[in-house]
Formats: C-alpha cells, sequence, structure tokens
C-alpha cells in the first residue's frame, strides 16, 4: 500500500486540468452515462473511444458546458464547469461553420464573440488559417470549400481563442479517408506544437491509437470507463512507419479484442 | 421553355397573352374588355393626374406602415414559436387558423373596431401579412443547425450575439420568403382594406371606375398594381437567391 501511495503523490494535482467526478446522464428513460471519473493531464491527447451510443459525445458535451450532467462535476484546473468558458474550445462533428460567412469570419469568430478588434483577431486567424494550410482560402466560402477544408477552418477557430483545452468530437468522421490521414498527421504537428490538452472523440480504433496518448474505452450504454490504454509508440518516427509500428498493430488489436463483444 | 423543338425566350407567353387581349378588345365581343392598347394609354394619361398620385400615396403608405407592423411582429412572434415549445402551443392553432381564414370577412368588423379610414386599411395589410411570415419564420428558425447553435454558445456568444449573428441570419432564407408572400398577401390586403373602406386612395379609384364602367381606366389601375406587387416580390426574390447562395450548404 505504502508505494501506491507515493506514485499517487508523485503527480501533482496541477498535472490534472480537467477533472471528472461522479458524472451520470440520464435522458428520462435511457441511462447514458453512469458514475465516470476520469482525469485529463495536461499536454497530453486523451481520447473517449467506445461502441456508437456509449455516451462518449454526451461526455465530452458535458465537459464543455453544452450539456448539463444528471450528477457529479466536472473541474477545469480546479473550477467546476457550469457552462461554456474561454479555457475551453470545441471542434464539431459537422463542422458548425457559419456559411454566410468567409474562413476569415469563420476562424475569428471566436475572437468576434469576445470583444476583440477587427485588426487584432484577423491578424491571429490568419496565422491559424496559415497553420492549418488553409492559406489564399481566406475569402472563400465554406461552400467553396471540400469537407476536409472546412474542418480546417473549424480547427483553427478552435486553436484562435486560446483556448488550454480542446474538445475534438469525432472531428474527421465526415471527412474522407484520404484527407482524413492526411488530417490525423497534420492534428499531431500542431499537439506537438501547440502544448494544449485535447480530448478527443472517435469511433475509429486506429484513429485513437494513432493519434492518442491515452485512450479511455466505454462501455456499451449505460457508459463507464471499462479500459484505459496508453499506447506505446514512438512519435518520432514517420506517419508511415508508426502506422506499421508492432505496438500500434498490438494496440489496435488489443482494443478490437476489448469492443468485440460489444458488437453483435 | 422549348416549342416544337425552338428555343422560346422566357416573355414570349406574356406577348402571346398581350395579343390575345388585343384581338379581343378590339373585336368588341365584351364591352368588359377594351384593347390593351388603348388601358395603355389611360394608363400613362393616369399617372400624370393629381388623383392618382394622391391615391398611390394614401395607398402606399397604408402599405408599407403596415407591412412594416407585419415583418416586425411576424419575425419576433416567428423567432419565439421557433425557440419555445409553450409559446408555440399558445398561438399555433391561431396562426394556423388565419393563415387561412378569409380574413376579408373580417374588414367590417375592423370597420366598427378602428374607424371608416386608414387605420383600419393599415390593420388589414397587417392581418392579411403577418401570419405567413410567423409561420416562415418559425420554420426557419426551427431548421437551424443545433451545432450552430452549440457553436455560439461553446464560443461564449451572449444571448443577444447568439440572436443577431446565428439565429437570425440562419433563418434568412425562410424568413425572406415569409416576408416574400407576405408582400404578395398584404397587396390584396391593401386592396381589399379600401375597397371595403372605399372612401380612399386605390379603392376609391376602383370603386370610381368600376361603377362609371370606365374600363381603360379600371384595367390601367389594375396593371399598374399587379406590376408593382410582381416588382416588390422580383426584388425579394433576388435578394433570396443572393441569401440562399451563401446559405446553400448547411
Amino acid at each position: 500500500m505504502a508505494h501506491l501511495a507515493v506514485a499517487e503523490a508523485a503527480i501533482p494535482a496541477s498535472e490534472t486540468v480537467v477533472a471528472v467526478r461522479g458524472i451520470c446522464k440520464r435522458y428520462s428513460e435511457v441511462e447514458a452515462l453512469r458514475l465516470i471519473d476520469l482525469d485529463f493531464p495536461r499536454g497530453k491527447l486523451t481520447t473517449l473511444l467506445g461502441p456508437s451510443g456509449c455516451g462518449k459525445t454526451t461526455l465530452l458535451k458535458i465537459i464543455a458546458g453544452l450539456i448539463a450532467a444528471s450528477s457529479g462535476e466536472v473541474r477545469v484546473n480546479g473550477k467546476p464547469v457550469t457552462g461554456p468558458g474561454p479555457e475551453r474550445a470545441f471542434v464539431f462533428q459537422d463542422f458548425a461553420l457559419m456559411p454566410w460567412a468567409t474562413v476569415m469570419r469563420n476562424v475569428a469568430f471566436g475572437l468576434e464573440l469576445q470583444g476583440m478588434g477587427k485588426a487584432e483577431r484577423q491578424s491571429i486567424a490568419r496565422n491559424y488559417i496559415a497553420e492549418v494550410g488553409l492559406t489564399g482560402f481566406e475569402d472563400k466560402y465554406p461552400h467553396e470549400l471540400s469537407g476536409g477544408m472546412r474542418q480546417r477552418v473549424g480547427l483553427a477557430r478552435a486553436f484562435a481563442v486560446n483556448a488550454e483545452v480542446l474538445l475534438l468530437d469525432e472531428p474527421f468522421s465526415a471527412v474522407d479517408e484520404q484527407n482524413r490521414r492526411k488530417f490525423q498527421e497534420d492534428l499531431l504537428r500542431l499537439v506537438d506544437k501547440e502544448r494544449k490538452t485535447f480530448i478527443f472523440v472517435t469511433h475509429s480504433i486506429e484513429e485513437a491509437v494513432y493519434v492518442s496518448d491515452r485512450i479511455v474505452l466505454l462501455s456499451r450504454r449505460p457508459g463507464r470507463v471499462s479500459q484505459i490504454i496508453e499506447p506505446r509508440i514512438d512519435r518520432t518516427a514517420s506517419p508511415d512507419a508508426i502506422r506499421r509500428d508492432q505496438g500500434y498493430l498490438d494496440t489496435v488489436e488489443e482494443i478490437w479484442q476489448g469492443l468485440k463483444h460489444y458488437v453483435d | 421553355m422549348i416549342l416544337f423543338g425552338y428555343r422560346v425566350p422566357m416573355m414570349a407567353s406574356l406577348i402571346v397573352w398581350c395579343v390575345i387581349w388585343e384581338v379581343v378588345g378590339r373585336s368588341g365581343a365584351l364591352f368588359l374588355i377594351p384593347p390593351l392598347s388603348s388601358v395603355l394609354v389611360a394608363a400613362f394619361a393616369m399617372v400624370q393626374t393629381a388623383t392618382w398620385q394622391s391615391a398611390a400615396l394614401v395607398t402606399l403608405h397604408s402599405f408599407s406602415v403596415g407591412m412594416a407592423l407585419a415583418i416586425l411582429v411576424g419575425i419576433a412572434l416567428g423567432v419565439l414559436m421557433g425557440r419555445f415549445k409553450a409559446v408555440d402551443d399558445l398561438f399555433g392553432i391561431w396562426v394556423n387558423i388565419f393563415v387561412s381564414a378569409p380574413l376579408s370577412a373580417l374588414v367590417p368588423v375592423l370597420m366598427i373596431l378602428f374607424g371608416i379610414g386608414e387605420t383600419t386599411v393599415i390593420v388589414t395589410v397587417f392581418l392579411f401579412a403577418v401570419w405567413i411570415i410567423v409561420l416562415d419564420t418559425r420554420a426557419g428558425i426551427q431548421h437551424v443547425p443545433n451545432s450552430l447553435i452549440e457553436m455560439g454558445r461553446s464560443y461564449g456568444a451572449s444571448p443577444f450575439a447568439l440572436y443577431g449573428k446565428i439565429v437570425l441570419l440562419a433563418a434568412l432564407p425562410e424568413i425572406l420568403a415569409g416576408i416574400r408572400l407576405g408582400l404578395v398577401r398584404g397587396v390584396k390586403g391593401v386592396v381589399i382594406g379600401q375597397l371595403l373602406v372605399s372612401i380612399i386612395g386605390y379603392g376609391e379609384l376602383f370603386e370610381l371606375y368600376s361603377r362609371s364602367f370606365d374600363m381603360e381606366n379600371f384595367w390601367a389601375l389594375t396593371i399598374i398594381l399587379f406590376a408593382a406587387a410582381m416588382l416588390m416580390s422580383a426584388a425579394i426574390e433576388h435578394v433570396e437567391k443572393k441569401v440562399d447562395y451563401y446559405a446553400g450548404v448547411r
């Protein structure tokens, strides 16, 4: 017992950015989440993975403050979450871009809502538009872009507000396969560069293993934490080497074995 | 349109009907229908008379005031109904009754309430136009993607900014369609209101010309009115197309 206590003390409290404690969520008849306890360490990309309908998006939206939990609480930097806040930014599955606004206005929209001046917010936005590889598309409208490019706009908007925690809700599920791979590689580069805490929801095992530092497996409804996996993959290797790495393939297999019995 | 393998220009059908009108008019078979050419001559002379100009101004004034009220109230009520179920339950039945009710029958009652004058006409325009604006706005608001609203909330939009910068703009195509349909109904409202009150504006002139069987002037009046209604509707439609272009992807 003694060495366990030491191990726990070795992790300073500040390392945890988002703490989820005893979260339950019931929709009138359906129990979506049951007693979720999770810590999300600073600067890491943690993935919520599970079968469809396990409540992973619900959990993400509770952390975002968009949905209220039935019981339990979420703390960000020690402060309880009562609604959305500037330290968290959300990336939506369907992009949630304003179709009447240009790429520039969409990316700068979070800053616009914060009341930042036009010149200042546009220079920040221009920087992140370049960061996601959309330079030259500033004055285009969303319908002029491909699905992959639209989600890059959504990602740039989330980066632009300089939040500590980025919440990504299946960001690549509406993007075609080739673009998704490229996107995942870009995401890893941005995770490395921006040093932010990422919480990522996906239903793709390969995607989870490829991008995550930690993978939280949720069980089928009611969603509960069934397993936490930390893939040991050498991230310095090239993307193609990672996808053929034995550790990567073993982790994918391990998760599949864990999830297989949920699939009928 | 393609006829017997030839491309027919857009306005060609209009020309066909104009020619038929002219021929029927010249044949003298129906005394109610004078030739189109003499109607146009009458129209040209009429717009220069002080009588017509003051009637047009009175009509335009009633119409604009009634429409402005209908647009304001219609959008406000439509937004509330689209967003709040309680408001929807409270007003839904009335809006649906009034949108299809024969409102002309109510004008005599309005005359008792608002007197024989401009107020009654304004109220008539309002009642004709407002319901379809409410219904279309409500539909537009209900179709605003939930993720856009969540996006606004998660990036810290105040309720005011959420409506001003996101919800109303996202619903704009439907709101504009409602206003266009409302305008057409408002034109009906102003004419019916004035006809029944019958002592002001266009209604007075209609009454005058039809009683004295002055068909040239009667038709001239009608054509001017139709043209004005169509132009307004076309103008809104033009804006709608532009907005649809930007709002097309959702």
